[in-house]
């Protein structure tokens, strides 16, 4: 009976806590509005691991606080307090408990660190799998089964598992969707490959924000991504269009030929150019200029214009183009739109 | 030339230069700390107005990252260690009853190696720009930085370290050779014993950093590779070095804080330590487990899900011996009478906030949570709520309670009122809010968040916070600057105080104590107080007093090896060569001039006695 109420109120408090915590943040971004396995089971992880700490919290501060209040020393109270050198009871006590108190944190923590790496790697062709790069300071993602390669947005069918292997083409940065997984890094060489796993969860047609978080250079705050969650049809639609996109794509032929002079060498769109810089194929329907600007005509000619004013210490170069050249570019890039 | 005895006196600025005596050199550690940690406070509150507002732009890129880097590298390596290195010089001889540390010589040289080398670091800032990859200095980030930022972290840090390393060994052989007849090892005040842990951590700490920054300053000077995937080298080694070193750091910051608190909680509860054997023995674990959990700073590396684990138990563990602590302190006030002095209110304020420290501690060492803790504001939360909320309220806690000893006057209580309720509240507000920031998804060390993603208001409250604990901090120098222009205290037990520092009269003399004293139990001076008549008793007659001379072969010394810092840095062997050979040549010249130091004659001690100033 005891045990069932005990039971009841550390379920309570786990309750009133989820509630503490939960909305808090943008639900596009917050890890404490968990959308998909992962990061759900990690968000119980942190409740388990609060509520024992709080009951720590509570224990010391309720005894700090009347210690402090009970033993202050009283005007003309000249005694002498009897000297305690301790006592082996209440010594013994506060180290069995905490001794218990972790021995309960630490199943759950082991259990879920092998879970969470455990089928990291895809265990059959079938399954969905992605390859990350970190470049400074953009993201690219290899889908290596659909044969294609894109660049700060991360296109995903919904209730699905994703195989991730993570690396880095220059310093070590750290790929994180607070929303769906915590992170891990992206480190430069072979020896170091990563590989992760998280689920995208149900909701379709939402966007989550990814973010870089190992200090990686000058714009380290400025690389960002994005996670576009959509249905599993929506998904294989995207994969087609994504394909057969080529750069014939948008229709303006001025910008396509300042594109294929200045910009193809590093950037590809469908099948030509190269992979220095991130591709741009289907650069009409992303969500943002260089992963962070609003995307607009406005903000693109402005980055075409000055990189470095944009994202400091970036490797784009600033190209020595003329404000109609920009403009046609602009248009150019803004019209590469998925069929 | 062997008994010749010559002993010069000087005074003024050359007195400080060539100082052996451990009090003087207590005070030039604080001195040199409290600047650096005021250059690190400004750096921090700079960064925060940056991030006060949402797509502010006015540090931005590499210059925040500038800010970063000195902020944290300037207060652990040049604030924090030198200002508790400033208080075991000023305390432990006298907690030990020695007339000095055990190699006089050795620690001036380790003050001014640390010193050197901070000032070599903080030039960067007028010489190109300062480093900007991080305290950790994560290769390749700091390996392919082509300015000259890294080369003068590598190198002023390499200089500080070595100071550190001579001070850590220094204090191990002055705790183990120098204590008074009685004052056996389990009669210690818990600061000394901390500080022997401490000086224990640096030795088998610091050459693991000082192996390091030897790779990478090969890498960066000299083209080598350990740290090049595409020849063959591999990044985790440095971060495996960095943390090896990284985490002991840690405990070799927080343990002297532990100290300070346990003496100061038991002075103002007027109670013996509750638990002493249980508190050295918490002390030594804590430094002890302190070495095997490095790996908690890499969970997210990739090292797998055993070794992961394995960290992560071992992590837990020192959840124990540090909850040791915290009761044992909690009951020590129990039965007490509790005296709110500016002292103990640091000390109040620094248990409930190093606990919140410690219980994300314990957070944090769930790895498969730590995936969303990891680099984010959370971690940026917790490790200020240890170090600030920790070691710095220790700090100031004994900044408060051994100033009259250090520098013969009380500071102000008022001020020190108003000193402690800014920076603890500023504290709380500063930090607290970050812990929300990491789970709402800010990384950390971003110099900028978009609006939009609901992290404003908090990081709005935190800048608040930031700036109380600036003025916090200021007070604190008003209240120096007022003391320092007031008489002498006279009384030199001004707190009812239990050990050894408070038994000699104030000023200090210059040889500690006229004569060794006999100690007779734990709180040598409160076993006096209680069981004979306040005094301690003498182990030895009055007689010569030997002392050792002034040098300032240990400044050249440290002026070299600043000068072949720079040759490193220019990559200019010629100014390598020579900052070398001068430190080559003084160590030459310690060598071969045979110097005894000289005596105090006995007429001299007994006109001390008779006059009271011994």
């Amino acid at each position: 009976m005891k045990k069932w109420l005990q039971k009841g109120r550390f379920l309570s408090l786990f309750a009133m806590l989820a509630l503490l915590l939960m909305g808090c943040g943008d639900p596009t971004l917050s890890a404490l509005i968990p959308q998909g396995e992962v990061a759900d089971k990690q968000f119980q992880l942190m409740l388990i691991s609060i509520s024992i700490m709080i009951l720590v919290l509570v224990v010391v501060f309720v005894l700090y606080a009347f210690v402090l209040l009970k033993f202050r020393k009283k005007k003309g109270d000249n005694s002498t307090p009897k000297q305690v050198e301790g006592n082996h009871m209440l010594e013994l006590l506060w180290t069995v408990i905490p001794i218990l108190l972790l021995i309960i944190l630490a199943v759950p923590t082991v259990m879920r660190t092998f879970e969470f790496s455990a089928d990291a790697k895809p265990a059959s062709k079938n399954e969905l799998s992605i390859k990350v790069t970190g470049h400074q300071y953009w993201w690219e993602f290899e889908y290596p089964k659909e044969e294609l390669i894109t660049s700060q947005e991360l296109v995903l069918p919904a209730d699905t598992k994703v195989h991730v292997e993570l690396s880095s083409a220059d310093v070590i940065h750290s790929f994180w969707i607070p929303s769906l997984a915590g992170k891990t890094d992206t480190n430069p060489g072979d020896k170091n490959k990563n590989y992760m796993w998280f689920d995208t969860g149900s909701k379709t047609d939402v966007v989550y924000k990814g973010k870089c978080a190992e200090l990686c250079g000058a714009s380290h705050a400025l690389m960002d991504f994005k996670v576009r969650v959509v249905s599993k049809e929506d998904y294989k639609n995207w994969v087609a269009g994504y394909k057969a996109a080529d750069d014939k794509s948008s229709a303006n032929a001025d910008g396509q030929q300042v594109f294929e002079k200045n910009c193809l060498s590093c950037h590809a769109v469908g099948q030509n150019g190269g992979n220095t810089g991130p591709s741009l194929t289907g650069f009409g329907d992303k969500d943002r200029v260089a992963g962070i600007l609003e995307h607009d005509k406005e903000n693109l000619k402005k980055w075409i214009k000055d990189p470095q004013e944009v994202k400091p210490g970036n490797n784009m170069p600033k190209v020595n183009l003329s404000d109609e050249e920009i403009d046609a570019v602009s248009d150019y890039l803004l019209g590469l739109k998925l069929k | 030339m062997a008994t010749h005895e010559s002993h010069k006196k000087r005074s003024g600025l050359m007195d400080w230069l060539t100082t052996v005596d451990h009090k003087k050199i207590g005070i030039l550690y604080l001195l040199a700390g409290g600047f650096f940690f005021l250059i690190g406070g400004l750096e921090a509150v700079l960064m925060r107005i940056q991030l006060m507002e949402p797509d502010s732009k006015i540090f931005t890129g590499e210059l925040y990252n500038q800010l970063l880097t000195m902020h944290g590298t300037t207060m652990i390596f040049l604030a924090a260690m030198p200002i508790i290195f400033g208080f075991m010089n000023a305390i432990v001889p006298l907690q030990l009853g020695a007339r000095d540390v055990a190699f006089p010589y050795v620690n001036a040289v380790g003050f001014w190696l640390f010193f050197f080398g901070g000032v070599l670091l903080n030039l960067s800032w007028f010489l190109g720009g300062a480093p900007e990859a991080g305290w950790t200095a994560y290769a390749p980030l700091s390996t392919v930085a082509e300015d000259t930022g890294v080369d003068f972290y590598v190198l002023g840090l390499q200089i500080a370290g070595a100071g550190t390393l001579a001070g850590g060994i220094n204090f191990l052989v002055t705790i183990i050779n120098m204590r008074a007849p009685g004052m056996t090892f389990m009669r210690m005040p818990l600061f000394t014993w901390a500080s022997f842990v401490t000086s224990g951590l640096i030795l088998f700490a610091f050459p693991a950093l000082t192996v390091g920054f030897f790779l990478l300053m090969f890498e960066r000077v000299f083209d080598a590779n350990f740290f090049n995937p595409d020849m063959g080298g591999n990044i985790l080694i440095w971060e495996h070095i960095f943390w090896i070193f990284g985490h002991p750091e840690v405990y070799i910051l927080i343990l002297p804080a532990f100290g300070i608190i346990s003496e100061v909680i038991s002075t103002f509860s007027n109670k013996r330590l509750f638990g002493y054997s249980a508190m050295v023995f918490a002390t030594v674990l804590i430094g002890f487990l302190g070495f095997m959990v490095w790996v908690h700073h890499m969970f997210t590396v990739g090292l797998g899900p055993v070794a992961n684990s394995i960290f992560a138990v071992a992590t837990m563990a020192i959840a124990i011996p540090t909850g040791v602590k915290i009761f044992n302190w909690i009951f020590t006030m129990w039965g007490g009478q509790i005296r709110f002095s500016t002292a103990m209110l640091f000390a109040v304020g620094f248990v409930p906030t190093f606990v919140m420290g410690g219980v994300t501690g314990v957070m944090l060492s769930v790895p498969a949570a730590d995936y969303q803790y990891h680099d984010s504001y959370f971690v940026v939360a917790h490790f200020h709520y240890v170090i600030v909320g920790g070691l710095i309220l220790g700090l100031f806690s004994g900044l408060y309670y051994w100033y009259p000893r250090m520098f013969n006057r009380v500071l102000n209580e008022t001020l020190g009122k108003w000193n402690f309720w800014l920076f603890f509240i500023g504290f709380h507000l500063t930090f607290f809010p970050q812990h929300w920031l990491g789970l709402m998804g800010m990384p950390r060390r971003v110099y900028t968040y978009m609006s939009g993603q609901e992290l404003d208001g908090a990081n709005f409250v935190s800048t608040i916070g930031a700036i109380l604990m600036g003025a916090g901090t200021v007070v604190l120098l008003i209240n120096i600057i007022i003391s320092a222009s007031s008489k002498y205290a006279t009384t030199k037990d001004p707190w009812d105080g239990r050990t050894l520092e408070w038994s000699m009269p104030v000023p200090t003399p210059e040889y500690n104590f006229a004569q060794t004293p006999l100690v007779r139990g734990l709180d040598a001076l409160y076993v006096e107080k209680t069981a004979g008549n306040g005094e301690m008793t003498p182990a030895e007659p009055v007689g010569e007093i030997h002392m050792p001379n002034g040098s300032i072969l240990p400044f050249i010394l440290s002026l070299g090896m600043f000068i072949s810092g720079f040759g490193f840095i220019y990559s200019n062997w010629y100014v390598a060569g020579a900052g070398l050979g001068l430190v080559l040549i003084t160590m030459f010249l310690r060598s071969i001039i045979d110097d005894h130091g000289y005596h105090i004659h006995k007429e001299e001690v007994e006109a001390d006695i008779k006059g009271g100033r011994a």
